[in-house]
């Protein structure tokens, strides 16, 4: 009972943020509408048993995709009124496509034949023996299925070197730490001092290539001026 | 129905459900009750006493997508790891070695990102 | 478990890991070394597909049999093809980079996968593999607005592709209960004629349609292979289509073959299309790239007319045909990157004038390769045009046979205006000076085009033990 109200609640919520997905005006609305989508999406798994999924969905869509929405929705500037512009002449065109498509899936659900144990499995999607979601799952995902979940790895490093060939640029002229070369750095091309209260880089005779005018600034350690001295302070 | 793992779950819809109440309590309440009388002034946005000079729509970099799509790919390898983490004790040493390999083609992916720079922000 | 089965793939996995490392912890370009590795780990990979042993591994999730062997051969070879059509070129455009080698490796082991795939799954995950690398290839010039626009619009339509095909085949998972090819087959056996798995069936057709560009899924291809830099497109036309089209053999052969009559009036109607599609759209261009995209979409047509008859004869004409049509393009493509002057890469067919003068080698190549793609005896193309038409004609398909004949007498008029520019045109200068590897591709190429009708046999012979294998 409490279920099934609870199904109608979300399911309600997912219908109507999936339809202001597509109509909001502005698209970062449209992408937190989307957010919403997910979480009832996440609780609609849930009520039907599948909790593994309904966890992931938050993590990966809501945490990860829909953050990666938000950037890209962000970083295109799209003029949403003049995409728009085009919608009272397509809209005919779209309807019929749509309305085939539903002919088809009312066809398919035509056939659709339930198996002999169906009723006994819908009251226990769940594992037998008290196994839960997540424990089914990798049951066999890493042994049984482990030639696609490698190849699922491969995918993974095609898209991240996929995204850094496409999108990173060398910047020149930006300064990195370069770790490697200050740890290795030379004591000895070091000078400690111990400088008097008050005193100036000018009266414990440190200078810049390029000396500005500068006025005396108080200094507790001296600044090094090794040539290779990678970082900054 | 699946009434067991829904049993666990209900404290979550009663403080869904508390919670939604405090909000909409706490809007409608403000809608109803306050005085409201709104002018341009009033409703334009307030930033640190300035006048709002720029859209808020501004173009983000595409370092930030960079960022973002690193981070989902991550963020599945980790949801890999959920399921194996929970079953290790029962899959065994070629689980195990499932695992590892799947992480070590991920760590070259890793080092790949790290030698070209793709981490570091300037 | 069998992993002794899996051996060229893991060996090429491992290698692409390798090849990562290797490429990016040097601080020099390290682009030709990477390059070459990639070409040992082919070589490699060949080698162990050669000596590979048949059956199903990894719990039926992968098979191996002649058939995925014949593909992935041929894969491997085009594969190998694009990648030395890529070195001299990428390095001229500024774009000499580790990981291009590194993503034609990837797309390749995409293939091998997806050929290998005996489940809906790992068809799905070979295909994504593929595809990914491929749409970043697209995209490899990235800084030239066509190229970047090429690798969007590849994407979104590939993406759209891939959408369709896992919509299929959760239909299919959904109406016979598995995705292990073996046991769909028997479930479409038992229950032949349910219409839920024929809607996912024509689903995933039309998803496979769009990777291998068959009408009328075909309408990115000519922005795509245009936008792209040369190699990539050359590379384009030739590994990935023949693993798509073998790939769509096999999944319609092997578990949906009791589902025949009702797949082949799609492959009949798409391959149609393709050859008319092909035929007339190819005679207005001027961009040479965008022509040969029409002509790739017209030589898919053919192939798909093996697989609309679907007899043994249909099958065999079918792989002959893609085997031909991979040197055809290969080498046609080896003279479209080669076309340069003064520096400045050109795509023009009038670009072509004169090189009959001027560089009588290629000239001579080029016109072997349009000859035998136009299907003029006795070079390959026409014996790879005579099977699939003999089978489409003992099959009773009269109307595909005639279309095809018809379609080849058109497409001819724009191959051979090209070897009428390049011979009889003025000359707009002397192209560049040719790299050594696109001479290696083009006189290989070449000399299989205009000698295969001396010894068809060996490659007849791997068709027809293909055809053994798939047909059972």
């Amino acid at each position: 009972m409490i279920a099934a109200l609870a199904f109608y609640f979300f399911a309600a919520i997912l219908i109507a943020s999936a339809v202001m997905v597509v109509t909001s005006r502005n698209p970062v609305h449209s992408v937190l509408f989307l957010i919403l989508c997910f979480f009832n999406a996440s609780a609609l798994f849930l009520i039907a048993g599948a909790e593994f999924l309904a966890m992931i969905l938050v993590i990966v869509y809501v945490g990860a995709v829909a953050v990666l929405f938000l950037f890209v929705v962000m970083m295109l500037d799209i003029d949403f009124a003049r995409l728009r512009e085009g919608f009272q002449r397509y809209a005919p065109v779209g309807a019929a496509v749509g309305g085939v498509l539903f002919l088809e899936l009312l066809m398919v659900l035509g056939t659709w034949r339930f198996a002999d144990d169906a009723a006994s499995l819908r009251i226990n999607p769940t594992t037998p023996g008290g196994i839960s979601n997540t424990a089914a799952i990798g049951r066999i995902l890493y042994t049984d299925y482990i030639y696609l979940f490698q190849a699922s790895g491969a995918v993974l490093l095609v898209a991240m070197l996929g995204a850094i060939v496409l999108t990173l640029r060398d910047r020149p002229g930006t300064k990195r730490q370069s770790v490697a070369v200050q740890v290795a750095r030379d004591p000895k091309l070091v000078e400690t001092r111990a400088v008097a209260l008050g005193a100036g880089l000018d009266t414990i005779g440190i200078r810049r290539p390029l000396p500005p005018p500068e006025p005396p600034k108080k200094v507790e350690h001296a600044a090094d001026h090794a040539a290779d001295h990678g970082g900054h302070h | 129905m699946t009434e067991p793992l829904l049993a666990e779950y209900f404290p979550i819809l009663v403080f869904l459900g508390i919670a939604a109440a405090i909000a909409i309590a706490m809007v409608g309440g403000s809608v109803l009750a306050a005085h409201q009388k709104p002018d341009s002034e009033k409703l334009s946005a307030y930033e640190c006493g300035f006048e709002p000079f720029d859209d808020t729509r501004r173009r983000f970099d595409v370092r930030f997508y960079l960022v973002a799509i690193l981070f989902i790919i991550f963020d599945l390898e980790v949801a890999f790891l959920f399921p194996w983490a929970v079953t290790l004790g029962q899959i065994g040493w070629l689980g195990f070695a499932s695992m590892m390999g799947f992480l070590g083609v991920l760590t070259v992916g890793f080092i790949y990102e790290w030698r070209k720079g793709a981490l570091d922000w300037e | 478990m069998n992993w002794t089965l899996l051996l060229p793939e893991i060996v090429l996995g491992v290698s692409g890991l390798i090849a990562i490392v290797a490429g990016v912890i040097p601080k020099r370009d390290t682009t030709f070394p990477v390059a070459l590795g990639v070409l040992g780990a082919m070589l490699l990979a060949a080698v162990l597909v050669i000596g590979q042993g048949e059956g199903t591994a990894m719990g039926g999730q992968y098979a191996a049999d002649a058939f995925t062997r014949f593909a992935k051969l041929l894969v491997l070879l085009g594969a190998a093809g694009g990648l030395v059509l890529s070195l001299d070129w990428n390095e001229k455009e500024g774009l000499s980079r580790f990981e291009f080698p590194v993503l034609i490796l990837f797309a390749t082991l995409g293939m091998m996968v997806l050929v290998s795939a005996n489940d809906l799954m790992s068809l799905y995950l070979g295909l994504e593999l593929m595809s990914l690398a491929l749409y970043v290839m697209a995209a490899f010039n990235r800084d030239d607005g066509r190229s970047a626009e090429a690798g969007l619009k590849y994407f979104v339509l590939g993406a759209l592709a891939s959408g369709l095909l896992l919509y299929g085949a959760s239909l299919i998972y959904g109406f016979s209960g598995t995705t292990n090819f073996d046991r769909i087959a028997d479930a479409v056996d038992s229950s032949a004629g349910n219409l839920g798995v024929v809607v996912g069936l024509v689903f995933v057709i039309a998803g496979l349609a769009f990777k291998i560009s068959a009408v009328p899924f075909h309408m990115w291809t000519p922005d795509v292979y245009e936008g792209a830099p040369t190699p990539v497109t050359g590379f384009f036309a030739a590994a990935p289509k023949v693993a798509g089209l073998l790939l769509l053999a096999r999944v319609l052969q092997g578990p949906f073959a009791a589902l025949a009559p009702a797949w082949q009036q799609v492959i009949v109607l798409a391959s149609l299309g393709s050859m008319l599609l092909g035929a007339f759209a190819a005679i207005g261009q001027t961009n040479i790239k965008r022509l040969m995209a029409y002509s790739s979409i017209g030589h898919v047509g053919y192939a798909l007319m093996g697989l609309a008859v679907g007899s043994d004869a249909g099958m065999r004409g079918l792989l002959l045909y893609i085997a031909i049509y991979l040197f055809m393009n290969l080498g046609a493509f080896a003279v479209l990157v080669a076309m340069r002057r003064g520096g400045r890469a050109l795509e023009g067919v009038d670009d072509l004038a004169g090189l009959g003068r001027t560089d009588p080698g290629m000239a001579l190549a080029m016109a072997v390769f349009m000859f035998s793609m136009a299907g003029i005896p006795p070079l390959a193309g026409f014996f790879g045009k005579l099977y699939v038409f003999l089978a489409a004609v003992q099959g009773g398909y009269w109307t595909l046979a005639v279309v095809g004949v018809l379609a080849s007498v058109v497409s001819a008029y724009y191959y051979l205006r090209i070897i009428k520019v390049m011979y009889f045109d003025d000359s707009a200068g002397a192209m560049d000076p040719r790299p050594a590897g696109l001479s290696v591709v083009l006189a290989g190429s070449g000399l299989f085009t205009a000698l295969f009708f001396l010894f068809p046999a060996p490659i007849l012979a791997a068709a027809q033990a293909a055809v053994a294998a798939l047909m059972g």
